[in-house]
């Protein structure tokens, strides 16, 4: 990882998490900078949903500290609004408002937050939906959509935010096979952008393409972390090789 | 709509019953009859005003006190139960007593026969429709919260754009069953004097001296109100569940 620190956009500082007594997360730190596309693998519980939820104050962390974009993320709530507009998220069940159809899961937040007018909070959405190529499905609802046209609009409504990082927590796990590709191709295409992001996932496919830091956790800590080809040839530790093992020869 | 012809048919039945039956009270072919029958009717009026006006007030505070129910402060969930608690422990009727008899003299002001069965009808209906809205609220799925969180909704505004719509749409026929008992309920605010249909009735006895047929008619009269409400809002229910 370059250490870099001007270019540096997340800074994770040893963040620990506990659910009662199940510790999620144990010292955690990651620097990440503008720009870097960052894939982070590892087992089922092993705290990688944890950790990017936590860069969001989705959850709170324990110790540690976290500053993005150069905001120290705290219990004010100035803090936390100044760090939810700078980061996107997308889940792994997308997430869409189901009484809303898509182009007005897309406007509320601009005009919400952003308090922009509806004209141009529709013609922001249209620019998105275009880039997630589906501008067609702008009035059917969300039920009506296939999943990977979900995921789509789902990444189309963070996009409409226009956050400087965007997170992406598995993202392809609840879809069906043949829906996948649709579904990285649009965010191999926001990486070639030079979008910063942060993905949970364990397409390989996509890591060897798009990564330019694999990051391996195991019970709640990161355990390796080193460039794709590296990563997934030489892997250092055994905990590694082990998943990676389960993972790339079934 | 089955219902409404069985209801048709049993009062053909009914009036054709021999015996103890003296229909001419109500026989609208008569004219004593006929005015009878329209007294009766004149009741509908503020049956149905009181019934919508508590129902409305009674969703909107049951609505503000489901919200301190979600919180994690318990405190403010400790507000929420003691309001439940306390306001399902009392009967209607002694509300409504209370209200227009004791409320008056409590707080220093008048307040009309209207008003007085309505806040009591409200009040009393509040805490039914807190617990409808809490569970209502607490079935939307919590990655809605957090969708709403990561594209900057405020509280306010994540609860009234995201959350209640759709709570509100699983809740619909709780709240249609809470109006068909809010009619029911509306008969005791006879008690204040309060000239719906209830009352109505009440006074026709006195000067008719024929309960029985006076009541069936009033039996009669909520039944057909009741199943007409009922209709209207499984329609609602289809209409919204089709527009998803």
């Amino acid at each position: 990882m370059s250490s870099n620190i001007d270019n540096q956009i997340i800074c994770v500082d040893k963040i620990s998490k506990f659910f009662g007594s199940f510790q999620a997360l144990r010292n955690v730190s990651l620097s990440v900078n503008i720009g870097e596309r960052i894939v982070i693998c590892g087992p089922s519980g092993s705290g990688k949903s944890t950790l990017i939820r936590c860069i969001n104050g989705l959850e709170q962390q324990q110790g540690g500290k976290i500053i993005v974009d150069g905001i120290v993320l705290n219990d004010s709530p100035e803090s936390l609004a100044k760090i939810k507009s700078r980061v996107g998220m997308v889940f792994q069940q997308f997430n869409l408002f189901p009484h809303l159809c898509v182009m007005d899961n897309l406007t509320l937040g601009p005009m919400r937050s952003k308090k922009i007018t509806k004209v141009e909070a529709e013609s922001l959405a249209m620019k998105y939906l275009e880039r997630v190529r589906i501008p067609e499905q702008a009035r059917k609802f969300p039920s009506q959509l296939s999943g990977g046209q979900q995921q789509r609009v789902a990444i189309a409504r963070s996009l409409c935010m226009e956050p400087a990082i965007m997170l992406f927590d598995e993202p392809t796990s609840a879809l069906d096979p043949e829906m996948i590709k649709e579904v990285l191709d649009v965010m191999t295409e926001l990486a070639n952008d030079g979008m910063t992001m942060i993905c949970v996932t364990h397409e390989t496919g996509f890591a060897r393409g798009v990564a330019d830091t694999m990051v391996f956790m195991d019970a709640g800590e990161i355990v390796e972390t080193a460039e794709p080809e590296k990563f997934f040839t030489k892997p250092e530790t055994r905990r590694c090789q082990d998943f990676l093992n389960k993972i790339l020869h079934h | 709509m089955n219902k409404i012809y069985l209801v048709i048919a049993l009062s053909f039945i009914l009036v054709g019953c021999s015996g103890n039956w003296g229909w001419y009270v109500v026989n609208p072919t008569t004219e004593g009859g006929y005015v009878n029958l329209k007294f009766l009717l004149s009741g509908l009026y503020y049956t149905i005003l009181t019934s919508l006006v508590a129902i409305a007030i009674s969703i909107l505070i049951g609505l503000i006190v489901a919200l301190p129910a979600l919180s994690k402060n318990k405190y403010l969930r400790g507000i929420n139960r003691f309001y439940v608690e306390i306001v399902r422990a009392i009967p209607i009727l002694v509300l409504i007593l209370w209200v227009y008899y004791g409320l008056p003299q409590v707080a220093g002001i008048t307040i009309d026969v209207f008003w007085a069965g309505v806040i009591a009808l409200a009040l009393s209906d509040s805490a039914f429709e807190a617990e409808i809205f809490r569970a209502g609220i607490q079935s939307v799925d919590k990655g809605q919260y957090e969708a709403s969180h990561t594209i900057s909704l405020n509280y306010i505004d994540t609860m009234r754009f995201v959350i209640l719509p759709q709570a509100i749409r699983r809740v619909l026929p709780a709240l249609g069953n809470q109006l068909v008992y809010m009619l029911k309920m509306s008969s005791l605010v006879s008690v204040i004097g309060m000239e719906e249909l209830t009352r109505k009735a009440n006074e026709l006895v006195v000067t008719e001296y024929r309960p029985l047929e006076v009541y069936t008619i009033l039996v009669l009269e909520y039944l057909i109100l009741i199943l007409l409400v009922s209709a209207a809002v499984r329609r609602l229910e289809k209409k919204m569940n089709t527009g998803n």
